[in-house]
């Protein structure tokens, strides 16, 4: 498909020629080196099919003359894979000879890299420069051969290919990504042996290999995808059938190269991209039914039933007009089947929401799939396409000559590759993979540097909400998480990585916006009410898609924010039902689904950021935390830090209060970017702290974490509580990590374990004091009363068995009367929690029971 | 137009044989230039025939017009051909053109051409903003000079190969300009009409253009809407546009019915085979490339960022306007008591909720502090007497102030129904509107007397979480199917109720009434709609879109006095005053000075917002648990 634009392209292309001769040796004449390749290679050339491919054969006289002609076009060395010849009438097929692998393998056409491909080779030097537009430019290369419009000299390119396929050794690579593959050799032979055994002919290349194993084949390789892959393809299969003689594949080995560039944003693709190899990402929102597409029209004369195929030519077939064998006109009838036909898909793509400037609506591109690709990808799927970006220009009308001046754009994609799948799987480095430039990595990490960066980071965070340090602090290390660990292999499965956080509070204390400060903040972020937002709107649903018929898994607030953070208002309201979903979420990471005869487990490794208001409108202080909320301690024991944001009813304060927000409303937009650290500057922070800084525990660090544990038993042994639970360190461990992401330190040291400690305890200062003793209660996150009030209800239920005991044979009383006698006789204050508490457990007990305003004894 | 002349200046670019093709020339930018220094002489904008107001078959293809719009949506970039060659078929004469301002190409493009140049543009769907008022629509439209434009309307029958014809060959009246190396050749007409006859023609406008734009939904963001709507294509700088911008835009009309017959043609020659046929679904055919006749398209030279849309408003910014602010300034004092006086007639003798509604009627979100929108100011109208259709007839009265505005009629139905958020629709590739897409500073009328018993539906819930989202923050989540993306607003929410709302707002404020239920029918009927000479209306209406964009600071010694005024507050009780409520009273105190014309506070704006606080407060108190939406 050659458009008219890209002549451009070719031409900005044309600047790198000079080095392209002189990586030959101008000690072999191309001639000469063409004829011995061609004698070496000979044998495995495909089987010669028309008179056009006989004159290559190695008996065939070499003439370089002959490549400048067009029907050079089908010369071996750039042999299209779409073009008929490759596939031979049926009986020529068979005429392979058996110990020749590439002849016996059919070449499959690519429809990806153009329908048509009508690029002959041209000599520079015998061909005046004003014939092919190409400048020549080196005055003693010799005579060069290269395909027309570009600099791309097959000889040449297929050799660099076959030397980087034979030495390329991945210095950069890690066990896990390459799994079984010997890292020390070259990594691409041990794929062409994973072909021969697996038997499936695709070879997927890494560009940025190419590009730092030769970055001149890299080059082409961007700029003329189209000659180039078919090159590659040739010089891949060469060196398959070489290596393994006996192996049976299918069809022809084929490259596809992916990462090309770095993974360019759609909205930055422009009129220069176009024929160029591209890698951008986006996310599937539309696919089309299979299209089968003609490739190669079979017409067969109605007279003497002599047959021709004819090639599609840009979505044209040229009829025929003449039967060449009996000479009748219009004889010939189209044959739909013998006709060749590929599988084609049309795929729209949409912007990742995360690329996109603000304000704006996502972009969309046209994507077309052809043959395996069709199928692969689904809406909703986020991915990696790499392919070459075409430009077509779109005709007003058949019957007007004029067009409309627009050309249609669309992707052949050549690569997919889902990022989320790569998520299900653990590995997401190449998912969240923000390129940072190196400048941005420099400011980061100067910022890093700075001793007091942990508070500038904490104050940068939601400046319009006053005070609250320790809070910001908390949130601050929930962005950063703590490190993931696997302990699949011990049983224990993943270990949870992400910080928790509740804040509790008084109505009014900006608790919703510091909720939507961290949505607006983190990439994958979701943001729900408890009031509005049901089981199935956190989890997952199944519907039927309007559009396929087919039953899909809608993923809920929970799965989205997997690998963020799910900010979670007015948890309070929410239904028992809907929380219940959460224990499973909060602790294990994952979420177990069987509805609709789908059963599957998802990950959910989302950070939980809650706000819950009192039951009481207004915090009673003489209650405890969870009295306050009346949230089930099981689900409270997952959070890892609990705040209280209360008013703090002191002059002081008010008055810091006051000018913070009096110059919120009248500072302009400047002074306040001067104050505090811009918050796209914050993001990235967190974003490379969160790929690259994996700290781990020092000596001392564990020494200080074992030291602050059984300290914190301590506390509580002493007054015959338990102030801390194995939950409690394991929620140190992660605070000590994610404090030392935030210093960009890859080891966690004792300084992390102090912090983490003093957060640790603020919060449980807070939230797990015991409003009738002042000591820290952890008892009363974990379950759900103290241990002062455990004892007292101990103590209420043995003074109404008493109560009862002593009132003699009575087998029924009546609630109130009893509740009033109990009152009446005891000297502290009874509530009616109290000693509906006191009642049950003397219930359990099967001491009596209550049925409505009527209590019975059973014994 | 009261000269009895008319103007009109049309531009066409004459393509000659220099060098389009060459990037470096920059001739793109001198047109644009050119043409800006134009529009700044006089006041040439004004003879620039609007397509808002004159009905599109009046028009003159490739003609320069204007349109005051609202960025609907958005399309994909698109790749045209910048310059490209024609050949000749008699004399293989190549001649090199230029695409740029025009959708459809000469004949004979030659596609092999070396000096084809590939350029991008953006296309943005553009309407009329949304909830415009008629007043808005009357004055601006009678403020402009009639085109000359304007001739019989059998011109449309034409060809428009033969509109081609009349560019290219008014030669007699072209004045050459040779710029360096490029040619651009600029036609005026002058010329002189006796007004009265065009104008009657214009003013009366086909009935036909709406009526056959029903089939096509012209996705307006509010119901019953009319008007034009247009594709713009942008050449440049199409990054600084946001989604819901508002605009004037200069640009020249292209209506070739060659484009509308790209889709009507369509379905009789669709071949399988070419590639090109099959990318686009009929759906997104209708929507991208809708007939030219409906939806015009628009090639953009230069657009005006519109701050507001009051036509009362000189156009150019306030700064840059010293003698209009100063004279305006000086009367705001005494406008703002008239307008007083009226208002609290209008709200059955209220005075203190009048002067909270002065307040309302300008706020205007100034910034954001990470999510915080500071300056919003949400009003709920408690205790609205739900007889004699009162909140109809409030609502008519301060459409008749404020250029824009919705009245959303709360009931159940309605919000089961209607769509408020934007969806995107990937079948039709295209952002399906919702009432909720609306331009900055739109006044939103909720009436929630019309709300009854009843169950809200999914979709219910979901427009009722999207109004108190579009309160608290100011923003509203547009539907995008498989992620939600967040716009920010700016719009002026009233809601009007019996109790107390079940929104969210910024302040609440309860009606007293000083008229006694019998007498309520006769009273309204009393309120007059145009009590007012229209001289004063326009004083209100200047006053109001005026105070709005007034520049604000707080002094020093002023923060001082508040701190210790809070930290006083709080001593005597802690429990009466929040951080919230300093919040609403440093806007409060910020739009009280502002309503008086003072751009910083003072000691006696800052007693006086206390003051109307507190006798707000105090009057919650009394009603307070009137329903079961208290806290």
């Amino acid at each position: 498909m050659s458009s008219p634009t890209s002549t451009p392209g070719r031409k900005r292309g044309r600047d790198g020629n000079p080095a392209t001769p002189s990586s030959e040796g101008p000690t072999s004449p191309p001639s000469q080196r063409r004829r011995g390749q061609d004698s070496s290679n000979g044998d495995l050339m495909p089987m010669p099919t028309s008179p056009a491919t006989d004159m290559l054969s190695p008996a065939a006289p070499q003439d370089t003359s002959l490549f400048s002609s067009p029907r050079a076009s089908v010369l071996p060395n750039e042999v299209d894979m779409s073009s008929p010849l490759m596939y031979g009438t049926p009986s020529s097929r068979v005429e392979g000879t058996p110990r020749s692998s590439v002849r016996g393998t059919p070449a499959r056409q690519r429809p990806d890299l153009g329908s048509v491909r009508k690029a002959p080779q041209v000599d520079l030097h015998s061909e005046p420069p004003s014939a092919d537009g190409a400048v020549a430019s080196e005055p003693n290369a010799g005579q060069r051969l290269v395909i027309w419009g570009t600099d791309v000299n097959v000889g040449t390119c297929k050799e660099k290919f076959q030397r980087f396929l034979q030495r390329f050794i991945d210095p950069t690579a890690t066990e896990d990504e390459n799994a079984g593959l010997d890292l020390n050799e070259p990594l691409y032979m041990q794929k062409l042996e994973e072909i021969s055994v697996v038997g499936d002919p695709v070879l997927n290349v890494n560009c940025l290999q190419v590009q730092s194993f030769d970055a001149e084949l890299y080059r082409q390789l961007i700029c003329y995808p189209q000659e180039v892959i078919p090159t590659f393809d040739m010089a891949v299969n060469e060196l398959f059938f070489e290596r393994f003689p006996d192996s049976i594949l299918e069809y022809q080995i084929q490259v596809r190269p992916y990462n090309a560039l770095k993974t360019r944003n759609m909205r930055s693709l422009n009129p220069e991209d176009i024929d160029q190899l591209i890698t951008i990402s986006g996310m599937v929102i539309r696919t089309s039914q299979l299209i089968p597409e003609m490739q190669e029209a079979f017409f067969q004369c109605q007279v003497c039933a002599y047959s021709t195929r004819v090639e599609v030519d840009r979505g044209r077939i040229a009829e025929p007009a003449v039967c060449r064998h009996c000479n009748n006109t219009h004889s010939l009838a189209l044959v739909h089947n013998r006709s060749a036909f590929s599988d084609k898909q049309m795929i729209k793509i949409q912007e990742s929401p995360e690329d996109m400037p603000a304000g704006q609506t996502p972009h969309t591109t046209i994507v077309y799939a052809h043959n395996d690709l069709v199928d692969k990808v689904q809406p909703g799927d986020r991915i990696n396409i790499t392919g070459i970006y075409r430009a077509v220009p779109m005709r007003v009308s058949p019957i007007q000559s004029n067009v409309k001046s627009v050309y249609k754009t669309h992707i052949d994609a050549i690569h997919f590759r889902k990022t989320d799948e790569k998520r299900l799987h653990g590995l997401d480095e190449d998912a969240e993979q923000k390129l940072f430039t190196e400048d941005r990595v420099q400011t980061l990490k100067e910022l890093a540097a700075k001793p007091d960066v942990y508070e500038r980071l904490s104050s940068a965070l939601a400046p319009s909400i006053y005070e609250h340090e320790d809070i910001k602090k908390g949130i601050l290390l929930q962005l950063f998480g703590g490190t993931r660990k696997d302990f699949s292999q011990t049983g224990r499965g993943n270990f949870r990585a992400e910080v928790n956080i509740l804040l509790c509070g008084d109505p009014g204390t900006s608790k919703s916006q510091l909720l939507q400060y961290v949505f607006n903040l983190v990439p994958r972020g979701q943001y729900t009410s408890g009031k509005g937002s049901s089981a199935v709107g956190l989890t997952a649903y199944v519907m039927k898609d309007p559009e396929t018929r087919q039953l899909v898994l809608q993923t809920g607030a929970l799965v989205l924010s997997d690998n963020g953070i799910c900010c979670i208002d007015e948890f309070d309201k929410m239904s028992d039902s809907t929380r219940s979903v959460l224990h499973e979420v909060m602790e294990q990471q994952t979420l177990s689904i069987a509805k609709a005869g789908i059963i599957c487990q998802l990950n959910a490794r989302t950070a939980v950021l809650a706000a819950a208001n009192p039951v009481e409108s207004q915090w009673n202080p003489k209650k405890t935390t969870i009295e306050n909320i009346q949230l089930p301690h099981t689900l409270l024991s997952r959070f890892d830090l609990i705040f209280l944001m209360l008013d703090p009813q002191d002059e002081a304060y008010d008055r810091r209060l006051a000018h913070h927000l009096v110059s919120l409303y009248y500072q302009s937009e400047e002074q306040i970017e001067e104050e505090f650290l811009d918050m796209a500057v914050l993001r990235d922070y967190i974003a490379y702290a969160r790929t690259y800084i994996n700290p781990r525990l020092s000596e001392e660090a564990s020494q200080a974490l074992i030291e602050a544990y059984v300290d914190m038993r301590k506390i509580g042994s002493g007054r015959g509580m338990v102030s801390a639970y194995p939950r409690q360190l394991e929620s140190l461990i992660r605070l000590a990590e994610a404090h030392a992401k935030v210093r960009f330190s890859e080891k966690v040291e004792t300084i992390d374990v102090e912090e983490a400690k003093r957060l640790h305890r603020e919060a449980l200062k807070q939230s797990a004091t015991d409003p009738r003793t002042g000591f820290v209660d952890i008892s009363i996150l974990t379950t759900g009363m103290s241990a002062t009030a455990r004892k007292r209800k101990e103590e209420v239920a043995q003074a109404l068995k008493k109560l009862i005991q002593a009132k003699g044979k009575t087998p029924a009383m009546k609630y109130q009367q009893l509740l009033d006698d109990l009152r009446g006789q005891s000297e502290t204050a009874i509530t009616k929690e109290l000693f509906d508490e006191a009642l049950r457990s003397l219930a359990d007990e099967d001491y009596l029971t209550v049925t409505g305003k009527t209590v019975r004894l059973l014994a | 137009s009261t000269t009895g002349e008319s103007w009109s200046l049309t531009l066409t670019i004459i393509y000659s044989k220099t060098d389009f093709s060459n990037p470096k020339s920059g001739w793109e930018a001198k047109v644009v230039e050119f043409f800006k220094d134009r529009l700044k002489e006089k006041d040439a904008h004004t003879w620039v025939p609007s397509l808002n107001d004159v009905p599109l078959h009046y028009l003159k293809p490739n003609s320069l017009v204007k349109f005051r719009c609202l960025i609907q949506d958005m399309f994909d970039p698109e790749f045209f051909m910048g310059a490209y060659e024609t050949v000749d078929p008699s004399t293989n004469a190549k001649v090199l053109r230029c695409g740029r301002y025009k959708d459809v190409t000469e004949c004979g493009v030659d596609f092999n051409s070396r000096n084809t140049v590939t350029a991008e543009r953006q296309t943005f769907y553009c309407v009329p903003i949304p909830g415009e008022n008629p007043w808005v629509k009357e004055i601006s439209s009678s403020s402009r000079v009639v085109p000359s434009t304007s001739y019989a309307p059998t011109r449309q029958k034409r060809s428009y190969e033969e509109d081609d014809m009349d560019d290219m060959d008014t030669q007699p009246q072209k004045q050459r300009e040779p710029h360096s190396g490029w040619e651009l050749v600029y036609i005026y007409f002058l010329q002189t009409h006796g007004n009265g006859d065009c104008k009657r023609q214009e003013t009366e406008a086909p009935s036909s253009q709406t009526a056959s734009a029903s089939h096509l939904d012209l996705n307006f963001p509010l119901p019953g809407e009319k008007g034009p709507s247009c594709l713009v294509k942008v050449y440049e700088d199409w990054d600084s546009f946001k989604l819901n911008d508002t605009l004037e835009v200069f640009g020249i009309l292209s209506v070739s019915p060659a484009l509308s017959a790209l889709a009507d043609e369509k379905d009789a020659s669709s071949s399988i085979l070419d590639p090109t046929e099959s990318m686009e679904t009929a759906e997104e055919q209708r929507v991208h490339s809708p007939p030219a006749s409906l939806v015009p398209r628009l090639h953009m030279l230069y657009a005006r960022p519109l701050p507001h849309n009051n036509p009362l408003l000189p156009s150019a910014t306030l700064e840059d306007n010293s003698a209009f602010l100063s004279s305006t300034l000086s009367e705001m004092a005494s406008v703002r008591a008239e307008l007083l006086t009226y208002l609290t007639h209008v709200l059955l003798g209220d005075a203190l909720a009048a002067e909270y509604l002065i307040l309302h009627l300008i706020s205007n979100v100034y910034a954001r502090r990470d999510v915080l929108p500071l300056g919003k100011f949400a009003m709920n109208l408690s205790g609205c007497p739900a007889a004699a259709l009162y909140t109809q007839r409030f609502y008519q009265i301060i459409q008749q102030l404020v250029p824009s505005s919705f009245y959303l009629g709360m009931s159940l139905q309605n919000m089961n129904q209607m769509r408020l958020v934007p969806k995107k629709d990937y079948v039709a590739n295209r952002l399906v509107s919702g009432a909720l897409q609306l331009a900055r500073n739109t006044f939103l009328f909720l009436d929630e007397t019309h709300l009854e018993q009843g169950q809200l539906d999914t979709t219910g819930v979901r427009n009722v979480t999207a109004l108190g989202n579009l309160i608290s923050w100011q923003k509203v989540d547009y539907d995008f199917n498989y992620h939600q993306m967040e716009f920010p607003c700016n719009i002026n929410v009233l809601i009007a109720s019996e109790g107390r709302s079940l929104l969210p707002s910024d302040c609440q404020i309860h009606l007293q009434s000083q008229v006694s239920p019998p007498n309520m029918e006769e009273y309204l009927s009393n309120i007059q709609l145009h009590p007012q000479t229209s001289s004063q209306l326009n004083k209100f209406r200047i006053y109001l879109s005026v105070a709005r964009q007034l520049d604000y600071s707080i002094s020093d010694e002023m923060t001082k006095s508040v701190e210790d005024d809070f930290v006083d507050m709080r001593k005597d009780d802690p429990q009466s005053v929040s951080a919230e409520d300093l919040h609403r009273m440093l806007v409060v105190a910020r739009l009280l000075s502002l309503s008086l014309g003072q751009t910083s506070l003072t000691r006696d704006s800052w007693l006086r917002a206390k003051h109307i606080d507190m006798l707000r407060r105090s009057r919650m108190e009394q009603h307070q648990c009137v329903n079961g939406n208290e806290p």
